[in-house]
């Protein structure tokens, strides 16, 4: 009876398991070895690149300096120079009409957001509103007048540069929902909208544990400014914008 | 006084500097999968074909490929391009890519590689690109036996995945499931295994006793599972790369969902004890059985948080089935749902961010998750009746099952795999030789 009983238990009926095992795969990193032929002059760069951004780190706590600024600290562009010359033979393919008219544009909305009565108008509305939506339309307020004023591009101008990045950035669609997605990037322009040099603001994140996330969203952040150069930016003005910081924020997207 | 003076100069030379620098907010962008090519492994003259059961397989760095296109396609973050639009070879794209030619088609990344077969070895070097930027994300290379290539092509897809999204792949994982077939009156219920892709299948019982609720180990292979000897279930242990199998206690009354601890040392249970259902835990090494919650009402569905301070159980103390959660010595217990309907199965994320769970409202069921207070709860699918969501290694997608209707003689009804991810929006079924209900991920097989 117990032979019989032990016979019919689950385990004694299983048929041995017909599993392929878990063979290992031996991982061997490869990029010093077998790299293309440019990587060995990507390497010294690299190397050189780590320095400059250690010594950036130290000078954005420290006051800054005019030299320093003016340092190439980027991170590299391998056909910089290449890119160059295709974009100015984009320029000329594009009509000059087109940017005046967008220059036009602007000029109107931007007499129309100065307007004295209007701005009166418009706190005059936010007393009829919740203490919360006064609060808003202040930010508003001051991130409209500080555009205009400080930044040297009028709303149009910055709406049809962001609706140009807006199209090029790939959001990477892995993204943590409950972490701090700001990418700040820095950028010097050339009077045409290429870019000269890039900089990541807080690149000292990418190295710390558990941002992993944040480099890529950094790399998508660089990839959309490469797709998407020329920028459109004004055509005159240049010494107002030649220094652009955009600040990629996908916490509104991801969080819906 | 000067050097007041100075500074409150300098002061404002610094300000009206900051003030000219133009500030741009980017706040949307494009959702679309990201466009990769991967281009087919180009592979090496000498290299031999591989057979495995009984097949011949002549391009292995093709097959590999396709593997790859499969796993990306699958996980909604990418698009895979046509291979038809490829304009270079894949012998020199491996080499030095044409960055034009593969922006050309929209790429914004691109995998190529080689592969060499050798006597009893398999060679596979891989490099993924970043054609926008014209720069090399990643060149690794894999040696292992020539039968392994599926799984070097999960791997791949893996460190790929890893590199462009900043998390964890799982491609490079099991499933482990109860694979049914029969009529619904008579089902005959297997304990079954396949690669997350639905390859590989493998059945590891008979189908002559009923098998339950099977769930893989955080940390190893082994499996623990539900299986009815005379009527009563027992919880076994199986260890999936030995094939060692055992009965890890005889616990009296009904027992439901055993789970492993999240250091594997562990397995968290709960059986019925006088007609009353409470949660117990069985340390594996010492065979000592905990009770955990002493309550008179059922508590069932127990799962440890990933650091293994908290366990999640539903349980229908407040009159109706909601989730809980409690310390793992069975204090502060706190009710997180409030929602209606009822809540049950209660399965923590391994990002430890989330709760996945099942919610019956109005006759249908639904998968969601809820953070774990409670709060942000999403229902991510709904349907006539699906259960049993277990995560992905990475926490980022979610296996369950799902039954159809059935006519009054049990005809027309099925039950299938499905998996969804935390968008909600990439909802897939999961293609099995038999029906399959009760799955479960295992973590990263080359951990």
């Amino acid at each position: 009876m117990i032979v019989i009983t032990a016979m019919t238990l689950p385990f004694m009926k299983r048929s041995p398991i017909d599993l392929p095992p878990i063979l290992t795969v031996d991982l061997i990193q490869i990029t010093d070895k077998t790299s293309i032929p440019f990587a060995a002059k990507a390497a010294k760069t690299l190397e050189k690149l780590k320095k400059k951004e250690e010594e950036r780190l130290v000078s954005e706590q420290a006051p800054p300096s005019e030299k320093k600024k003016e340092k190439p600290d980027r991170i590299p562009l391998p056909e910089d120079l290449n890119k160059e010359k295709k974009q100015i033979i984009k320029k000329k393919q594009n009509p000059e009409e087109i940017e005046e008219q967008i220059r036009q544009a602007s000029e109107f909305e931007k007499k129309e957001l100065f307007d004295p009565n209007q701005i009166a108008a418009l706190i005059d509305k936010s007393k009829e509103e919740t203490a919360e939506t006064l609060k808003k339309s202040e930010k508003l307020t001051q991130s409209s007048v500080k555009t205009s004023f400080a930044s040297g591009l009028t709303l149009s101008q910055e709406d049809a540069l962001k609706a140009q990045i807006f199209g090029c950035w790939s959001l990477p669609l892995g993204l943590p929902y409950h972490k701090n997605l700001l990418v700040r990037i820095k950028l010097k322009l050339k009077p045409d909208g290429t870019v000269l040099r890039s900089e990541i603001l807080d690149h000292a994140r990418m190295n710390q544990p558990g941002q992993g996330f944040y480099k890529v969203l950094a790399e998508s952040a660089l990839r959309a400014i490469r797709i998407c150069q020329p920028l459109r930016v004004p055509p005159t003005g240049y010494e107002k914008w030649k220094d652009l910081q955009l600040n990629f924020d996908a916490n509104e997207m991801l969080k819906g | 006084m000067k050097k007041i003076i100075l500074v409150i100069f300098c002061l404002f030379i610094f300000k009206a500097s900051a003030i000219a620098l133009v500030e741009v907010d980017i706040t949307r962008g494009n959702l679309d999968p990201l466009p990769i090519a991967v281009s087919p492994l180009h592979v090496e003259s000498g290299s031999k074909d591989i057979k495995q059961n009984g097949k011949i397989i002549k391009n292995v760095g093709e097959e590999i490929s396709k593997v790859i296109e499969i796993n990306f396609k699958r996980s909604g973050l990418f698009n895979p391009l046509k291979k038809e639009s490829f304009v270079q070879n894949p012998d020199i794209a491996h080499v030095k890519p044409r960055f034009e030619d593969w922006r050309l088609i929209k790429a914004q990344a691109l995998v190529t590689g080689k592969v060499n077969v050798s006597e009893e070895k398999l060679r596979v070097e891989f490099r993924l690109w970043d054609t926008v930027a014209a720069k090399e994300m990643i060149a690794l290379a894999f040696s292992t036996t020539p039968s392994n290539w599926r799984r070097v092509a999960h791997i791949i897809a893996d460190k790929v995945y890893q590199r462009l999204t900043g998390e964890e792949g799982y491609f490079d994982t099991r499933i482990i499931y109860v694979s049914e077939t029969g009529p619904k009156t008579q089902r005959y219920k297997k304990l079954a295994i396949m690669d997350q892709d639905g390859a590989n299948v493998k059945y590891l019982t008979l189908g002559n006793e009923l098998v339950l609720t099977p769930r893989f180990s955080p940390k190893n292979q082994l499996v623990t599972y539900l299986s009815y000897f005379r009527n009563l279930p027992r919880v076994y242990l199986l260890d999936i790369e030995t094939g060692v199998q055992e009965v890890v206690g005889d616990f009296p009354g009904m027992t439901f969902a055993p789970r492993f601890s999240p250091d594997g040392e562990k397995i968290i249970m709960s059986f019925a004890k006088d007609g009353n259902s409470d949660i117990y835990t069985m340390n594996l090494k010492t065979r000592v059985v905990e009770k955990i919650t002493d309550h008179t009402s059922i508590d069932t569905s127990p799962s440890y948080s990933p650091d293994g301070k908290y366990i999640a159980f539903n349980s229908d103390r407040s009159g109706l089935q909601q989730i809980y959660v409690m310390k793992s010595d069975g204090s502060k217990v706190k009710r997180i749902t409030f929602g209606k309907g009822l809540y049950g199965t209660p399965v923590w994320s391994p990002r430890g961010d989330l709760i996945a769970f099942t919610k019956v409202h109005k006759g249908k069921f639904y998968i969601g998750v809820m953070r774990t207070d409670g709060s942000g709860e999403r229902l991510l699918t709904e349907n006539y009746y699906q259960e049993a969501p277990s995560w992905s290694p990475n926490g980022r997608v979610l296996i369950f099952y799902r039954e159809t209707k059935s006519d009054s003689e049990g005809k027309g009804f099925s039950a299938k795999l499905w998996s969804i991810d935390l968008t909600g929006y990439n909802e897939r079924l999961i293609e099995t030789e038999t029906d399959g209900s009760d799955p479960s991920w295992s973590s990263l097989l080359s951990k």
